[in-house]
């Protein structure tokens, strides 16, 4: 479980992230959403330890990365998995070294050990033998995306975080990649957090969600509350679209 | 600071010192043909020009071999071949930093929890350092090789009176001078272009930018490097 409490961050002077508490659960996808430029991003990387909080605490089960030396982050930091918007893969690897790579530098396993766990992450995410001597130049982006998946769960990891899964992938691939993460989430009991403003997301895999609004905690809650929650800032969100205001629709006409 | 973290303890140090032969190939031995070509027909321009213009009867035919041979020890393979690396080496080093960071690489490693600076910048410097004496072997060889061409292949100079000049009044330190002076400018060329390449921050705009500033940058610095190695080791 990471915990986030009373975070504030600035940059040049400007206040970005206002005050902001919130629990990332076990076993979960919590979901941090919002519209471009409300603070997710930067959220997420104060979560991390890429941008430094300058006010607050951030417990991973009740240790705070704030107050840590560099060296005991870095150790944190072997419990931690990331898939990057763009995939983030080394281009001058191919798929199976990609995978191989966190392996290669913090694990003590053989090189069979190795290899075999190699392939058993990227099988997982249904990249076989075919694709695993391809460089992520020659697959396209929704098989970097589960590479980059692959990677990021290769040792094991306690917390995965994922900055917009779904950016630049067609709805089906996005659908895939949703899926993915969540049966990982909840196979491994990872706590996992998903950055993102893809409502299909929401509905398809988000169990806990926080909504950021100009850099505030707006609201709190799971998938299931959003249609009845009353909050202003929610609404509008949420219902920006078409599609889902229908679906509001429809289901308030069915309750009548 | 970036230096102190490149200069670090690694957390793989296996990892680490695997990937300097690596950059040693794509910094040092890729550049062998450049550096070879730029040799070969400075040694024969230089040579052909020194034979041309010094038409002064008292200066003796045999200065041709000792002026190339002193300019190639003293400037040419450190100084003017370190100026042609920055743009070829230092613009590669930038560009490949400065595009791993717009796509958020740096940031996977940091993520992994490995010093970005140490797995990437470190073998970059000790692949181009280590890699520095044999480019300034080459290409003091091939200098001379090229004004020895000139001299068997045409009627400016002939052969003894070249291999005379190159053997004449040789002072075996101004080849320890090239070397060290490689080895600085080297390093000045790996790690500034680093630097630019590791922060640049933006698109591919930035990453333009990068590789500019470095090329730039580094040269400057060499040149001034340059004045302060020659006072403290010629004079």
């Amino acid at each position: 479980m990471i915990e986030v409490r009373n975070i504030i961050k600035s940059f040049d002077g400007k206040q970005i992230l206002h005050d902001i508490s919130a629990t990332f659960y076990d076993g979960k996808v919590n979901q941090i959403i919002g519209p471009s430029g409300s603070g997710k991003t930067v959220l997420m990387k104060c979560v991390i330890g890429l941008h430094r909080a300058e006010k607050g605490e951030i417990l991973y089960d009740g240790r705070d990365i704030l107050s840590m030396q560099k060296n005991e982050v870095k150790r944190l930091r072997r419990e931690v998995g990331m898939l990057f918007q763009g995939a983030a893969l080394f281009d001058s690897q191919t798929v199976i070294e990609n995978v191989l790579f966190p392996l290669e530098m913090f694990s003590a396993m053989t090189k069979i050990e190795r290899e075999e766990r190699a392939k058993f992450c990227l099988e997982r995410v249904n990249l076989y033998e075919d694709k695993h001597k391809l460089y992520p130049s020659e697959i396209s982006g929704g098989m970097q995306k589960r590479v980059a998946i692959a990677r990021a769960i290769a040792l094991n990891p306690k917390y995965l975080f994922c900055d917009e899964p779904n950016s630049g992938l067609d709805p089906v691939t996005s659908l895939v990649i949703d899926k993915l993460i969540k049966e990982i989430t909840q196979e491994y009991n990872i706590t996992t957090i998903v950055n993102t403003h893809d409502m299909n997301s929401i509905m398809e895999s988000g169990d806990h969600i926080l909504l950021i609004r100009e850099g505030h905690k707006a609201w709190e809650g799971s998938r299931n509350e959003i249609f009845n929650s009353d909050n202003q800032s929610l609404q509008e969100f949420v219902f920006a679209s078409d599609l889902f205001k229908t679906i509001k629709m429809n289901s308030f006409n069915k309750n009548l | 600071m970036l230096m102190g973290r490149t200069f670090t303890r690694p957390e793989n140090r296996k990892m680490v010192w695997k990937q300097v032969p690596v950059e040693m190939v794509k910094l040092g031995t890729d550049s062998i043909i450049l550096v070879a070509i730029i040799s070969i027909f400075m040694g024969v321009i230089m040579t052909m020009q020194v034979v041309l213009n010094t038409e002064n009867p008292l200066l003796p035919r045999y200065t041709t071999g000792l002026m190339l041979r002193d300019t190639y020890l003293l400037e040419f393979s450190s100084t003017i071949m370190c100026l042609l690396l920055a743009g070829k080496v230092g613009s590669n080093i930038a560009s490949e930093l400065g595009s791993m960071r717009v796509s958020e690489q740096i940031d996977a490693l940091e993520i992994m929890g490995i010093n970005s600076a140490n797995y990437l910048i470190f073998p970059k410097i000790m692949g181009l350092v280590l890699f520095m004496p044999v480019l300034v072997t080459l290409c003091t060889g091939l200098g001379l090789l090229g004004g020895m061409g000139v001299a068997k292949f045409t009627s400016l100079i002939t052969v003894d009176n070249f291999v005379y000049g190159l053997q004449y009044a040789f002072i075996p330190f101004y080849f320890t001078y090239s070397v060290v002076k490689a080895v600085f400018f080297g390093f000045i060329i790996a790690s500034v272009s680093s630097y630019y390449g590791y922060f640049a921050s933006g698109g591919a705009i930035a990453v333009g930018k990068a590789s500019t500033n470095a090329v730039v940058k580094s040269s400057i610095l060499m040149l001034l490097m340059d004045i302060v190695l020659t006072d403290i080791m010629l004079t």
